[in-house]
């Protein structure tokens, strides 16, 4: 038995190696951070680089409770069940204080629904979905990002003003685009009860058949078109939809176009005159971002993108949370998010107690070229405040808990 | 819709089969010769799409530069596929059957990170074609100049391949290979010539596949699976080693999605190749244009006979396992949970794909349905989370009983892809159905009752109940059933004349593997918390496939020890590394290369040599 003894051994000597702890340091505070980086690497590597400046900017101010910080971060891989164990492995070997990160929103669900079962807080930086704080919130749970309603809410004052009749409509078919696009038709209703929607198309994520797609609207003959496409089905959409004459006289929406990570690769194709929400890097002037910009460029020699804010700001309101908590306790932590504020290069934040949202705002403009580049123009800066739901509605979607 | 959208619709459809019919090509033309399910072809898709890009912002964006980027693009891929073949591939031809998929998995795996590390994670959005980016009104509707040359440039490569294949020296060499690799061997031709040509014939395809969309698709890292999916649809709907039928297929299913589109049914483009697909399966079990291989002619040598396990050690490792959270951290806990889950899911795969000879592509359909059928029963059909967890398996063997009855009529690789459009239209309903199964956001807040929520506690119920499920299916191996399984592996002919209805036990084969993986499953969604579409998906099933080849498959244990390495493997080094796909895929290749009977197939090996005579 000489080879299944030698296994033996071998395997004995890799369990005992896996099983040693890794020593705890004491003069730092860990927060565990999770993230589909592999996945979604082109928003993901910017917003990596924005909490690794945070990180640095925090610990060159002296830390926090007079220690260290450290993020320790992992790969969940875009797949729940993944983020579910590295989670554990973040919190029962990693011994961190709580868990920020994610972005598909089926992942962010299901670590919320962790942090729940393991009564530990969790802010969820990216995922776009409503449920994470509505439908399926829960105490531990906390997010930053402006959300699919949010957004979609920004753009309907413009929608509105536009006095279209004929809507068509076309969404990445999973949890985002089907909810912004149940966003999309419920506001503009109130608003504009005539409005008539006359074509919806559903394409899978990523593998949009831009050409047919783009046929199929202009049949319908619509006067306006909202869309919530991003990254390659944008970009296909958008030269097939140019090539056809589908955006001729037609009034287009899309949601998160003016993001650099979508709007950057259609270079000069960039499409004039779209209603976006999404991020002027090159043209907000108010104190905070131009430090944050400055720092930003000065350290990549590179441009932030959307990404980059969200991992930033995410860090500095997990720090600002274990300041106000003064302890790493998870009542303490939980308390002291609920009505957090502090100032993000966006400005002036909370994390709302009523719904654990943050009122993070967005930027709403529309589509220039400039230097054959895609621009943001005309642009305001939307509170995140003024683009929520009354707080009657809130307390209706969210379980009382 | 009118006649004008119906035309233009009809247009669009072709001119997508036309990118989808090269990339089929190359693959139908590799498998044919090569038997080899190359998993990587998607990979060199996106490789002719990357260099294509570069290339041109190196000539210029001219007609001329356009034209040259696009050729030497297609060459550039064929090389790799070269570097693929005689790298990596040309030394495990004489491996089990499906072992060269696992290397093409690992080639997946450090492309992927190859061109992240080469081009970035920006998607890039290549330049119109020169000269050819205006529209052409056609009816009043304007298409691109563009669509319309490629809807040209299909017919064209099949008219050249046809040529190639029917009047040179090579072409009836390759044609010989596809229907007789050992008989050409013996006739004195260099096999390994003829395998790197045609490797890199079939890559250039994909390559030139690639690089003619760059007008039409930004170069993004997740081409690969996405195309390799829809390659392996078509070659399998048009017939193994057809290049007609492979442009029929293309033509059927490019025109299909768009009328799905036309009509108003987007959704629809989600499953609508697997549907086809499923359809013409069951309706021509080898494809539209294929024919049922003349004679089928063991490749390699028969897989030697499996001993039943040894119960001292298998006893041991049972009590080893058992007591490692005893001095283990919760994190070791939890992994082991996972571990002992996908190693009763890869023991239920090695089942019916080894010792039954019925690969399945599609194996996640009852891992996951289990999953979630245990989590319905639970959350919404109000059960207690115990009885929902043990009748999961019995829902997903419902579905094995149904798919099952339809994939047993067909072999090979028509079988294995039979069970994959199953798996696929499972997945599709799943990921849609937002009233039921919470669609793509998945379903949360499933925990286990409080008796089992500590780590340890719901480890040895999974424990338990896994070493229950690997025991059950270990001993039907050795059981009359498994001997006419294996009976119907080797000789399904011999098998049939004296009696045996090989279906009605094949089938009972598929129904308990399914159940099997069903019991996995939905340990493993209890054990999350949560269950998503994810664990429905072809990346699913591919672990599957990847632990069980990993292990060996012509072992009994190799599932098992194939399931921990993964895993574990997965863990450590994405947890250690950046690049943790490439160093995932270079530790596969180095397995495959190394052991190319996979882990337990070479341990046993080398024992057998150096135990004393």
């Amino acid at each position: 038995m000489l080879t299944r003894n030698r296994l033996l051994a071998g395997v004995s000597a890799l369990a005992a190696a896996s099983l040693a702890l890794p020593a705890a340091a004491q003069d730092t505070i860990k927060i565990g951070e999770l993230n589909s980086y592999k996945i979604f690497a082109a928003f993901l590597d910017p917003y990596k680089k924005g909490w690794e400046m945070a990180v640095d900017e925090v610990n060159a101010a002296g830390g926090v409770l007079g220690k260290k910080i450290e993020i320790v971060s992992r790969d969940d891989n875009g797949n729940p069940a993944d983020a579910v164990r590295v989670a554990e492995e973040l919190l029962s070997r990693e011994k961190v204080a709580f868990l920020i990160g994610t972005f598909p929103s089926n992942v962010g669900l299901a670590v919320a629904d962790f942090a729940k079962q393991r009564k530990t807080l969790f802010i969820a930086g990216e995922p776009l979905t409503d449920k994470i704080v509505w439908d399926n919130g829960n105490a531990y749970t906390f997010r930053l990002r402006t959300s699919t309603y949010m957004q979609t809410a920004m753009l309907i004052p413009d929608a509105a003003k536009l006095k279209k009749k004929r809507w068509a409509i076309v969404y990445p078919n999973y949890e985002y685009g089907t909810s912004a696009t149940a966003a999309f038709k419920k506001l503009l209703k109130q608003k504009q009860p005539d409005v008539e929607f006359v074509a919806e198309q559903a394409p899978p994520l990523g593998k949009i058949d831009a050409g047919a797609v783009a046929q199929a609207l202009a049949d319908a003959k619509p006067d306006a078109i909202f869309s919530s496409l991003f990254g390659p089905d944008l970009a296909k959409f958008v030269r097939e939809g140019s090539q056809r004459g589908l955006f001729k006289g037609v009034e287009v929406f899309d949601l998160l176009g003016g993001e650099p990570e979508y709007l950057d690769p259609l270079k000069d194709e960039a499409p004039v005159g779209w209603y976006v929400t999404g991020y002027p890097w090159y043209g907000i002037d108010t104190p905070e971002h131009k430090k944050f910009l400055a720092a930003y460029q000065a350290r990549y020699k590179d441009y932030p993108r959307l990404g980059s804010i969200v991992g930033y700001s995410l860090t500095m309101a997990a720090v600002a949370a274990i300041k106000k908590a003064g302890s790493l306790d998870q009542d303490k932590l939980l308390a002291a998010m609920s009505g957090l504020q502090l100032t993000i290069p966006f400005g002036p934040i909370t994390f709302r107690a009523l719904d654990h949202q943050s009122t993070m705002g967005a930027y709403v403009g529309r589509i220039g070229l400039k230097d054959g580049k895609g621009i943001m123009t005309d642009w305001h800066f939307v509170d995140g405040k003024d683009a929520l739901p009354s707080d009657d509605e809130v307390k209706k979607m969210r379980p009382a808990n | 819709m009118t006649f004008a959208s119906f035309v233009i619709q009809l247009l669009n459809g072709l001119a997508a089969a036309s990118s989808l019919f090269l990339v089929s090509a190359g693959l139908s033309l590799i498998f044919g010769v090569t038997r080899i399910v190359n998993f990587a072809h998607g990979s060199l898709y996106m490789l002719g799409l990357y260099g294509a890009y570069s290339l041109i912002e190196a000539l210029g964006r001219t007609p001329l530069g356009f034209w040259s980027a696009v050729v030497l693009a297609a060459l550039a891929v064929g090389l790799a596929g070269v570097v693929i073949e005689v790298v990596v591939l040309r030394r495990i031809y004489r491996s089990p059957e499906l072992f060269q998929l696992l290397a093409t998995f690992a080639i997946v795996l450090v492309i992927k990170d190859v061109a992240l590390a080469a081009w970035g994670p920006e998607d890039l959005v290549g330049p119109r074609a020169p000269g050819l980016s205006f529209p052409i009104e056609i009816l009043g509707r304007g298409i691109p100049a563009y669509d319309l040359m490629l809807i040209v440039v299909g017919p064209v490569v099949l008219a050249l391949m046809w040529l190639l294949l029917a009047r040179t020296r090579w072409g009836a060499l390759v044609r010989a290979a596809t229907q007789d690799r050992e008989m050409v061997g013996a006739l004195g031709v260099d096999q390994a010539r003829l395998f790197t040509s045609v490797f890199f014939v079939g890559a250039a395809l994909a390559g030139l596949g690639g690089a003619l969309q760059i007008p039409r698709e930004p170069a993004t890292l997740d081409l690969d699976l996405s195309v390799i999916a829809d390659a392996f649809v078509v070659t399998v709907v048009g017939g193994l080693g057809s290049l007609g039928g492979a442009f029929l297929a293309a033509v059927l299913i490019g025109v299909a999605k768009a009328f799905c589109i036309g009509f108003g049914f987007s959704k629809l483009t989600l499953v609508v190749e697997f549907v086809i697909m499923g359809v013409v399966l069951v309706l021509r079990p080898y494809g539209l244009l294929g024919k049922a291989p003349a004679t089928p002619r063991a490749i390699g040598e028969t897989p030697p006979p499996l001993g039943p396990p040894r119960r001292w050690p298998v006893a041991a490792w049972l009590v080893l396992f058992a007591l490692v959270p005893l001095v283990g951290d919760r994190y070791v806990t939890v992994l082991l949970t996972d571990i002992v889950c996908f190693a009763l899911f890869a023991v239920s795969l090695h089942f019916i794909m080894g010792p039954a000879g019925m690969v399945s592509f599609g194996h996640a359909a009852y891992f996951g349905l289990g999953a979630y059928a245990g989590a319905l029963l639970f959350k919404k059909a109000g059960l207690p989370m115990e009885l929902a967890l043990v009748l999961a398996p019995f829902v997903a063997g419902l579905f094995a009983v149904v798919y099952g009855w339809f994939c047993v009529r067909l072999s090979g690789v028509y079988l294995a892809m039979l069970t994959l459009a199953f798996a696929q239209i499972s997945w599709s309903i799943v990921f849609q159905w937002d009233e039921l199964t919470a669609g793509s956001n998945g379903l949360v807040g499933v925990w286990p009752s409080a008796w089992l929520s500590g780590k340890p506690a719901y480890y040895w119920m999974a424990l338990a109940l896994c070493g229950i499920g690997i025991a059950i299916l270990w001993r039907a191996l050795f059981s009359p059933f498994g001997y006419v399984l294996r009976a119907g592996r080797d000789s399904p002919l011999r098998a049939e004349a004296i009696g045996i209805d090989l279906r009605a036990y094949q089938w009972a084969a598929f129904v308990l593997a399914g159940t099997m993986a069903g019991l996995a499953g939905s340990i493993f969604a209890f054990s999350k918390g949560s269950i998503a579409p994810s664990s429905v998906s072809i990346a699913q099933s591919t672990d599957g496939l990847v632990m069980v080849l990993l292990g060996g498959v012509e072992t009994l244990t190799g599932p098992v020890v194939g399931a921990a390495i993964f895993t574990w493997l997965r863990d450590l080094l994405a947890r250690e590394t950046d690049f943790w796909r490439a160093a995932l895929g270079l530790m596969i290749l180095l397995i495959v290369v190394v052991f190319p009977q996979g882990l337990v197939g070479g341990l046993a090996a080398l024992y057998a040599r150096w135990r004393p005579a």
